[in-house]
């Protein structure tokens, strides 16, 4: 697959906030306040169509806070933002969903009483049969099942997951629950699909397959934007990245280019790009618990990971 | 996957204190069945209560009849009726004072017999010869009879304007008043403020009891729904210690609040901490409180019955302060109550147990993180939980004017939680402003409102509260979502 | 042979039809959408009171001089009505926010509800807090009944017409709510429910309304609970105190014992609350007759069945969650 350069994607001088050739996310003015900290004050951002965008910066710069703005799971203080044109600023996530951006979380939720093809039948559009009265006439809606089942077990099957099609989704490892998101989240054919951290808690032996998924929707003729922690994976897969740190945008360019940049450096205050700058700036205790949260949850995964491991 | 191992261990651990718990329980209830048993071949069941005299019948109606010229009017008959079947009589007595005990708060009918009002006496307002009264949580129950024809200077068809004066010659005492009586005025204020003081004094009460639940509640996430149960506990402890047992007040006292501090501590060790460990979920956790309350409760009621059992502590003499009558015993009540709280401000904010209580509610796997040992906090909740609430009951029963009921505690435990609610699940402070809203609220709402649903009214705040502020008075917004 | 009657009558009596007719609502709401009602006993209020109100004091048939069944069936619709938006009130505020706002919700308000009909001043609408009679009540379903006087039944099933009528009213509407159930939960729209359940950020993310489908949760949980008051009311009076606080843990109980999110678990759960019950009463009684129980009063005794159902319910939830026919591999709580 031919690198896509700079100068494909953006128009004018790069900096952050640059101007994209072909936007799908315009964001203008985007703050959100916690407590007397802001966490995410973005002036503007466009994230180019039909690339993968990744989104990344230290703990607690904002990333996820951003992305459950864009994705309306988190009203913002101020701030406007569109998406393929339509303003998406202070519509519930529901409807932001129903227009084509389908997003995934940073943990997995994977609905774990549910079996892994209900799991991704659960994800289609526009199922007559979803409505209360609708749903006691099969007639209405038996042919649409039909269609959506057959296209999940192909979805399945793409993710290697369709041996796995009746089990509870909550036996599924870490990994597994990632893919079965991923398969999830294209069932309504979005335009957009958002990532939170997709490769975190994945068995090692898992994430070449995962990445080869995220290239495999660029080529599908989606538009991928995902935040991540580990440089080389951003490096590998995507064709934009857009740093945040301490709520702002600071930098963006190819991939190749991203680590050359001052303010990112600075960002990462020059050491191990994982250091925790949240704690260092003496930010914020509730990124702090909530990064205690994510520790335990990894842990859990890896030791699922591992068994996995074990088992096969 | 691995409750192979220890869940032998950990059921044996439930059963063992399981036992523990029935066994202290059988041992304090077999006793005290007996002794009710006593007491009832005394014929002072308190279920037949039949008589006027105030000490052995804390809830009354009670007032003073006087005629035109302020001289009291001897000899005349006051029946209370209710629509269970009691019936209780009083006569007025010299200085025109009458008083008439019931078993248990509810409404009541009030009748002036009026054939044995003196010759030329007539009640100004003949619709008052029969009238429904609601005794609540206050003990004493204000009834006038006006007597006369009201001053020339007043338009007769409303007497609730007629009556505001206190110098109209018509025998207008400033006791409680009903709220129906008296919505303006002079008299209303004295009825807001008797309103008031008994409502902040209710509350802090709740407080008591709230704060358990929302140090619960902050370090563990469990809501117990049979708190109210402990706080009955206190209420029957002292009950047994106090009137079955008579000991000495301090005795009691004593005893009372050292059985509900093993009583919380006993709720962790037998039943909470072995669920722990077990990794019972919050739901389960939610509902096995559901049936320890039904348990609890009807256990209760095996050991005293399914009636009110009164107290033999003396109540104490009211005094007046500014146009409200106030009984001592519940300003002691209410002195206690705060030095209480701010003994428990105290802990939380300055010793160190206190400050990992505070940390354990905000984060438990951090604070775990940070060396904290959340069992040992845990249990030092549950300790103080114990001992509040069940100092709430004790002081409980007084204030409603010692008497105790198998479900004392479970029908205020909505009300406890109303306040926790309110004031921001997880916050102790929190639940102390709630309580206070909440006493308040429910008092000075019948000034206006029918008594019987002064609760609901609490209730109903509640909901409007969570419906504009879901994070509750004083909680953090990034708590609720 | 004493304590056999009185387990096995539970299994027809129509209190153990109104009790699996509130469970089943209840397990829609908490079994299938996760939803945490602890004010099951507030529907039940709402439909038996919509149902009265609408037969006593508006009574079609005296006022209006309608039919007998079209004043039945409208009191039911009446009852429905009541208890359909008393959940929407309920739910609106409280939906939106985590789970255990609704149950405190949902407790307080059933006791708001409780509080409000037995006051004094509602006596001539609800009647106050000595309800309504059953004379009052029965009038239309007495007149509508097909079955001649008599006895009908065998052995502990034998009752009297309008007991069999009841009956036979109650458990036809169990049988309905139970197909109702299992055609909407093996439907798209309870896969989307029992979604919501699981994680209701990720159905979200999904593209649906949420907050619609839990409103229609708690309304369709909401109107079974109605009817499960209705039907609790009809075999004898409008008693106030009854839609209290321990109702609902009661039904929490019942739903429990069968497994909450499962089809026949309330109906099973309901009629085993009702005949553990009156088994265990029944048991202790015989054993009290017997001289057992040292000098304690038989009304003591009793209450001790009481306190068996509690701590039955604690085992029952700490060792087998799933109830005596749930699937364990799909439901432990996660909640």
């Amino acid at each position: 697959m031919s690198k896509v350069t700079a100068a494909d994607l953006i128009s004018g001088t790069n900096g952050p906030g640059v101007a994209k050739k072909d936007p799908i996310i315009v964001a203008d003015g985007v703050t959100r306040q916690f407590g007397g900290l802001k966490a995410v004050d973005v002036d503007h951002l466009e994230i180019p169509r039909n690339a993968i965008t990744a989104l990344i910066g230290p703990n607690g710069a904002g990333k996820t806070t951003l992305f459950n703005l864009l994705t309306g799971f988190d009203k913002p203080n101020t701030g406007t933002w569109s998406f393929d044109g339509t303003n998406l600023a202070g519509i519930p996530s529901f409807k932001a969903a129903r227009s084509g951006m389908v997003r995934t979380f940073q943990l997995t939720k994977s609905l774990g009483r549910l079996t892994v093809l209900e799991n991704v039948l659960l994800g289609a559009s526009d199922q007559k049969g979803e409505r209360f009265w609708a749903s006691f006439i099969p007639g209405i809606w038996r042919e649409q099942e039909n269609a959506n089942r057959e296209k999940a077990l192909e979805l399945l099957a793409r993710f290697k997951l369709d041996a796995k099609k009746d089990d509870y989704a909550a036996s599924l490892s870490g990994g597994q629950r990632k893919l079965l998101e991923m398969a999830r989240a294209l069932m309504s054919d979005p335009q957009l699909v958002m990532l939170d951290e997709p490769m975190a808690g994945v068995n090692p032996a898992l994430t070449q397959s995962l990445l080869d998924h995220v290239l495999g929707l660029k080529e599908d003729g989606m538009t991928v934007l995902f935040v991540e922690h580990d440089m080389h994976m951003v490096r590998h897969i995507s064709d934009w990245v857009v740093v945040m740190a301490e709520g702002k945008v600071v930098a963006e360019d190819v991939p190749e280019d991203i680590m050359k940049n001052q303010a990112v450096v600075d960002a990462y205050l020059g050491s191990h790009h994982d250091t925790d700058l949240g704690s260092i700036t003496g930010q914020i205790e509730m990124e702090e618990a909530l990064q205690a949260e994510l520790a335990e949850e990894r842990a859990d995964a890896d030791t699922e990971a591992a068994t996995d491991k074990e088992q096969s | 996957m691995n409750t192979a191992g220890p869940a032998p261990l950990v059921r044996n651990a439930i059963q063992w204190g399981g036992a523990l718990l029935l066994a202290l329980l059988l041992t304090l209830g077999l006793g005290m069945a007996t002794a009710t048993a006593a007491t009832d071949h005394d014929g002072k069941t308190v279920a037949s209560i039949q008589q006027t005299e105030e000490e052995e019948s804390p809830y009354s109606f009670q007032g003073s009849m006087r005629d035109s010229d302020r001289e009291p009017i001897v000899g005349v008959e006051v029946t209370v009726t209710d629509e269970s079947g009691f019936s209780g009589t009083g006569t007025t007595d010299e200085s025109g004072e009458w008083s008439v005990g019931v078993p248990t708060p509810g409404t009541y009918t009030v009748t002036l017999n009026v054939d044995s009002l003196p010759d030329g006496i007539t009640l100004r307002d003949p619709a008052h010869e029969s009238r429904e009264f609601e005794i609540a949580t206050t003990a004493q129950q204000g009834v006038l009879f006006a007597f006369g024809d009201p001053p020339s200077a007043q338009p007769t068809t409303d007497p609730g304007e007629s009556e505001t004066g206190s110098e109209t010659p018509t025998g207008d005492d400033s006791e409680t008043e009903t709220a129906a009586e008296q919505p303006r005025g002079q008299g209303f204020m004295a009825a807001l403020t008797q309103r008031a003081i008994n409502g902040l004094f209710f509350g802090l009460l709740l407080a008591l009891g709230a704060i358990g639940i929302t140090l619960i509640y902050g370090t563990t996430g469990v809501s117990n729904f049979a708190h109210g149960e402990l706080l009955t506990f206190g209420g029957i402890v002292f009950y047994a210690t106090t009137t079955l047992f008579s000991l000495p007040i301090v005795a009691a006292i004593a005893i009372t609040l050292v059985a509900c501090t093993v009583f919380g501590w006993l709720h962790d060790f037998a039943l909470f901490k072995p669920l722990r460990k077990r990794r019972v979920g919050m739901v389960q956790l939610l509902i096995v409180t559901i049936g320890l309350s039904i348990a609890l409760r009807y256990f209760f009621q095996f050991l005293i019955g399914g009636g009110t059992q009164q107290l033999s502590i003396n109540r104490g003499a009211a005094i007046a302060i500014g146009p409200a009558n106030i009984s001592t015993s519940v300003l002691i009540a209410a002195g206690i109550s705060v030095i209480v709280l701010a003994g428990v401000a105290y802990f939380l904010t300055r010793t160190r147990m206190g400050k990992a209580t505070r940390a354990v509610s905000d984060n438990a796997s951090l604070a775990s993180a940070s060396g904290i040992n959340v069992d040992s906090v845990i249990r030092t909740v549950w300790i103080v939980a114990g001992f509040l609430t069940g100092l709430a009951g004790l002081l409980y029963t007084y204030f409603i004017g010692g008497a105790i009921r198998w479900d004392t505690g479970f029908s205020i435990m909505l009300l406890l939680f109303a306040a926790v609610t309110l004031g921001g699940l997880g916050s102790a402070f929190g639940a102390l402003v709630g309580a206070l809203f909440i006493g308040l609220v429910t008092e000075i709402s019948t000034l206006w409102l029918p008594a019987d649903i002064r609760y609901a009214v609490a209730l109903g705040i509640l909901i409007l509260v969570l419906l504009f502020r879901p994070q509750g008075i004083l909680g953090r917004k990034e708590r609720v979502g | 042979m004493e304590i056999l009657n009185a387990f096995f009558s539970a299994f027809v009596d129509s209190s153990s039809a109104a009790f699996a007719l509130a469970a089943i609502g209840l397990g829609v709401h908490f079994g299938y959408g996760g939803l945490l009602n602890f004010g099951q006993a507030g529907f039940m209020a709402m439909g038996a009171y919509g149902f009265s109100i609408w037969t006593a004091v508006v009574a079609p048939t005296e006022n209006w001089g309608w039919h007998p069944i079209a004043s039945f069936l409208s009191a039911i619709v009446v009852g429905i009505i009541a208890a359909s938006i008393y959940a929407f009130i309920l739910g609106l505020p409280t939906l939106k926010l985590r789970g255990d706002y609704l149950a405190i919700v949902t407790i307080a308000a059933a006791e708001i509800v409780r509080f409000s009909v037995r006051t004094t001043e509602l006596t001539p609408i609800t009647g106050g807090s000595q309800g309504m009679t059953g004379a009052s009540i029965k009038t239309d379903i007495q007149e509508i009944n097909p079955l001649p006087s008599g006895q009908y039944g065998f052995w502990v099933f034998e009752a009297g017409a309008y007991d069999t009528w009841v009956r036979i009213i109650g458990w036809s509407l169990v049988a309905v709510a139970v197909v109702l159930v299992w055609a909407l939960f093996r439907s798209p729209w309870g896969r989307v429910v029992k979604g919501i359940r699981e994680d209701e950020d990720a159905v979200r993310s999904l593209g649906k309304n949420v907050f619609s489908y839990k409103m229609q949760v708690l309304v369709l949980g909401g109107v079974l609970g109605g009817l499960g008051g209705i039907m609790y009311i009809l075999p004898r009076a409008l008693q106030p105190d009854f839609f209290a606080t321990p109702t609902t843990f009661y039904l929490w109980t019942a739903l429990l014992l069968g497994g909450a999110a499962t089809v026949f678990g309330p109906v099973i759960g309901a009629i085993l609350f009702w005949a553990l019950l009156n088994g265990v009463r029944s048991i202790i009684g015989v054993a009290h007759e017997y001289g057992f129980f040292f000098g304690l009063s038989s009304t003591q005794a009793a209450q001790l069945s009481f306190v068996f159902v509690g701590i039955a319910l604690m085992v029952l939830v700490v060792f087998r969650p799933q109830g005596i026919f749930g699937n364990k591999k799909e439901l432990s709580f996660n909640v």
